[in-house]
């Protein structure tokens, strides 16, 4: 990194280029995550309900992009004890 | 109940979107609760001013198709904790936003918030329409500059006739928000005053919002300028907007004005 790239980094245009590249390659290589992460969600879920009774209504997708990979947290709550809770899948 | 207010304009590129962060965020900061809508299909940008672009799982249209369900697609302020966001589409079919779905959105999102603030896209189309369809209170964004104050004049007309409250005869309450003002042009006369704007539009004034290099950097990092820099004079402008939709008596929104003099030439510039 030269010196100029460390004083970038300090003004708020060099934030605007980092997250606008972090956006715009997602959305190239991906399209919208929303497909997927639908896919994923629906099969995740069938998967679990064949074991143990999953409130629909409770179940949350997080998602965080980064440069060069997202993390997809599903949320749902069990209404019994089970060992995995949460379950965390890298796409 | 809470209260639904459209972001129009009419004109594109006035500060509707920039007006929606803020608002959102400085009735967030006052202690109610928000969501904030973006209506932008194909072009959303409520998320990357937030700060949220990185977040959005599902969509608008995503919740109107049943594909996810509302509180599954609504994003948390990571600063806000009562400020909310429902990320517009990418779709290219804006077709996709139906009536039916509109309505049953802001319905549910009405029983669970104290405001609901739909960003409104430009033009005066279906987009716009839908946008501004169940609308308690408008906040019309115009630009002291003669085209955006016609296209205002033009929203203004649309709000009078296809909004819900319009139609059963109740009216709309409008309330014109003055953006990118710029207090030295307007010294100089090279800008529309303040009271010739509010005399063609004939709408009660919410605000005046000076031009500042504030907003831009705001976007930049994707956070509202009211939370950015609550400081700057865009700030305390979009904050004292907030506090008149809410209610507060604040008197007349007083005009910005040009400092003349060695002190406002020296320091005039750079105060943001
Ligand atoms: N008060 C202001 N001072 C300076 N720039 C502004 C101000 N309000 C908005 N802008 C800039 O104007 C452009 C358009 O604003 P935006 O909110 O996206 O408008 P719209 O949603 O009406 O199209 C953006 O680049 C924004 O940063
Ligand atoms: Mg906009």
């Amino acid at each position: 990194m030269s010196v100029l790239n460390l004083f970038r980094k300090r003004n708020s245009a060099s934030a605007a280029r980092d997250r606008l590249q972090i956006l715009l390659a997602h959305e190239k290589t991906s399209g919208p995550a929303s497909a997927l992460l639908f896919t994923l969600r629906e099969e995740i879920l069938a998967a679990i309900a064949k074991h143990v009774d999953v409130d629909q209504t409770k179940v949350n997708v997080n998602m965080k992009r980064e440069e060069t990979y997202s993390i997809v947290e599903i949320d749902f709550e069990v209404p019994e004890p089970l060992p995995v809770s949460r379950l965390r899948v890298a796409s | 109940m809470g209260e639904v207010v459209v972001v129009t304009s009419g004109k594109g590129g006035v500060g509707k979107t920039t007006t929606t962060a803020a608002l959102g965020a400085a009735l967030a900061a006052a202690g109610d609760t928000v969501c904030v809508i973006d209506f932008d299909v194909g072009l959303r940008n409520l998320d990357l001013v937030l700060g949220a672009e990185r977040r959005v799982v599902f969509d608008f249209i995503n919740v109107i198709q049943g594909h996810a369900k509302l509180t599954q697609a609504l994003i948390r302020d990571k600063r806000l904790e009562n400020l909310w966001l429902l990320p517009a589409s990418q779709t290219r079919d804006k077709d996709a936003l139906t009536e039916e779905g509109v309505e049953y959105v802001i319905n549910d999102l009405r029983s669970r918030f104290d405001w609901v603030i739909c960003d409104s896209p430009a033009g005066i189309e279906r987009g716009a329409a839908l946008a501004m369809r169940h609308a308690d209170l408008a906040v019309v964004v115009s630009n002291p500059e003669v085209s955006s104050v016609r296209d205002s004049d033009r929203i203004i007309g649309l709000l009078d006739a296809k909004t819900e409250r319009a139609e059963r005869g109740e009216g709309i309450p409008k309330y014109l928000l003055l953006t990118r003002y710029n207090a030295a042009r307007a010294s100089r006369g090279d800008m529309m005053a303040v009271e010739d704007v509010l005399e063609i539009l004939s709408i009660p004034l919410l605000g005046i919002i000076p031009e500042s290099e504030e907003v831009l950097k705001a976007s930049n990092v994707g956070s509202p300028v009211t939370l950015s820099n609550p400081a700057s004079r865009p700030a305390v402008a979009y904050a004292e907007a907030a506090r008149r939709l809410r209610g507060e008596d604040l008197g007349e929104v007083v005009v910005p004005v040009h400092k003349n003099g060695l002190f406002g030439k020296l320091f005039g510039r750079n105060a943001a």
